[in-house]
């Protein structure tokens, strides 16, 4: 049996003893990924919405710094969030508790909102934007409010809105350099998915990196699979 | 606040809208009264569908006073949303939310805060038998033909019962079997229902057909407005008359 075969003969039977520090690896990721998509989903839709439906002052800059976050390379925003938490950093010297600090998930969990957001928020932009514009014309005239037209826009761009979402989640489930500068790959703390697998496959443990891939994988496909349900409820 | 049944329902004073510096409409006086079928008629780029979007609320006007059902709300001064709630347009072409035709019709009850009740139920199956789409409740609004997608479209502003219904040349590019029967939907509503309808169109065989008054508009302005039977039959001004003889090229 080759590397791969016993790597993967390995994997499985890691997943199937339920080996206590792969699972532990898994629900870190997921802590911080979930967390991460939660706060970049609660602030980037709301912004692609404003960016998409509204016209003010300032608006040009704040697209192209929408886009340019969305081709911002990962390890880069992991180095800025490295050096603004750094002790001597600009955010890290200062004494408030909630400052997140280097090598905890909270640093992780910032760096990769910096990452993702901008994934939901140009999105949901080029989603809301691609909704008919007679659209809000003619829900006012049924009586909706200003809250209520964007609702209806943002309902009608739905599959868009939710392609954004998985853009976002994929764009920091996978992402490796970030955590590794923030995170430190810290065994029990700060260890997640992507940074296992660089560290096992170093160390010769594919068995380890491949089960650990297979999750990713797992996560991957799950994502595919519900925003293909979604879109297809959508045009039922 | 409701004003007597006898005053108008909408006076238009002075009302004015200029879009980039350039007025398309200018209305000195215009009184719309409760129950009439109105109908507005002109080339296009006359300032109709602008006068249909202040009557809505959707729009303020640059300059003027706007009275609704005794209340006036004068440029800049914003219009609540309670009295934009009381009235709703029908556009020339229907754009329908991508759901079920049943949801399309309850979505104006259920953003007055209409729950899913029984009444609600009745009242957008009793609206949809008055435009003849029961069988299509469950369908996908993407499904529809153009004609039945026009129906919902009246049918969703017909279940909020509004205080005026304006509909913006609501059969242009119609089949004859889908106007006809758009016709009697919007004439059944006037007489069963009292509905004020303003109407525009640019059709003036419709507007003969539908219309208590008729009112002509050219370059922003109302050149003459009068009853249905001597508006065409009789016009007072050469432009109305043009108009009605078909003479005014647009």
């Amino acid at each position: 049996m080759g590397e791969l075969g016993q790597g993967l003969w390995d994997a499985l039977r890691l997943l199937w003893l339920g080996d206590s520090a792969l699972y532990e690896i898994v629900g870190l990721s997921l802590r911080v990924s979930g967390i991460a998509l939660l706060i970049s989903t609660l602030i980037g839709i709301p912004a692609g919405a404003a960016l998409g439906l509204v016209r003010f002052v300032g608006r040009k800059p704040a697209v192209a710094l929408v886009y340019t976050g969305m081709a911002f390379p990962p390890v880069v925003i992991g180095l800025f969030v490295y050096i603004l938490l750094s002790r001597k950093g600009p955010l890290g010297s200062l004494p408030w508790e909630w400052i997140p600090r280097l090598f905890t998930p909270q640093a992780m969990i910032l760096a990769q909102v910096i990452i993702a957001f901008p994934l939901v928020a140009g999105f949901t932009m080029t989603a809301v934007m691609g909704v008919d514009p007679s659209l809000r014309l003619q829900v006012q005239a049924l009586g909706a409010s200003r809250w209520q037209t964007t609702l209806a826009v943002l309902e009608e761009a739905r599959t868009g809105v939710i392609a954004a979402v998985v853009a976002g989640f994929g764009g920091i489930i996978s992402e490796v350099g970030a955590v590794m500068l923030v995170g430190g790959n810290i065994e029990g703390q700060t260890r997640v998915l992507t940074t296992a697998i660089v560290l096992e496959t170093n160390k010769g443990n594919f068995g380890l990196a491949l089960a650990l891939g297979l999750f990713l994988l797992s996560f991957a496909f799950l994502t595919n699979f519900v925003i293909l349900r979604l879109q297809g409820r959508s045009f039922d | 606040m409701n004003s007597a049944p006898s005053e108008p329902l909408y006076q238009l004073r002075q009302v004015s809208k200029v879009y980039n510096g350039r007025q398309t409409l200018a209305v000195d006086g215009l009184e719309i009264a409760r129950g009439e079928v109105l109908a507005l008629v002109g080339p296009s780029g006359a300032g109709k569908s602008t006068l249909l979007r202040l009557l809505n609320f959707l729009e303020e006007p640059t300059a003027g006073t706007i009275r609704f059902d005794g209340q006036s709300y004068s440029a800049g001064q914003g219009v609540p949303l309670r009295a934009r709630r009381r009235v709703t347009t029908v556009f020339q072409r229907p754009v329908l939310l991508q759901r079920t035709v049943e949801a399309n019709v309850a979505y104006g009850l259920r953003l007055r805060g209409g729950r899913q009740t029984a009444d609600l139920a009745q009242r957008v199956a009793r609206t949809l038998e008055e435009v003849g789409l029961t069988a299509m409740a469950r369908a996908p609004a993407r499904t529809l033909s153009g004609g039945e997608a026009q129906r919902v479209a009246l049918a969703r502003a017909m279940v909020l019962a509004p205080d005026a219904l304006l509909l913006d040349e609501p059969t242009a590019n119609l089949d004859p079997y889908n106007v006809g029967l758009i016709e009697q939907i919007v004439q059944r509503l006037n007489r069963e229902q009292g509905a004020t309808i303003v109407l525009v169109t640019h059709n003036v065989f419709q507007a003969h057909r539908l219309a208590t008054r008729v009112a002509l508009l050219l370059e922003g302005r109302i050149v003459e407005v009068a009853g249905a039977e001597r508006f065409f039959t009789r016009p007072q001004d050469p432009r109305t008359a043009a108009f009605v003889r078909g003479d005014m090229v647009y």
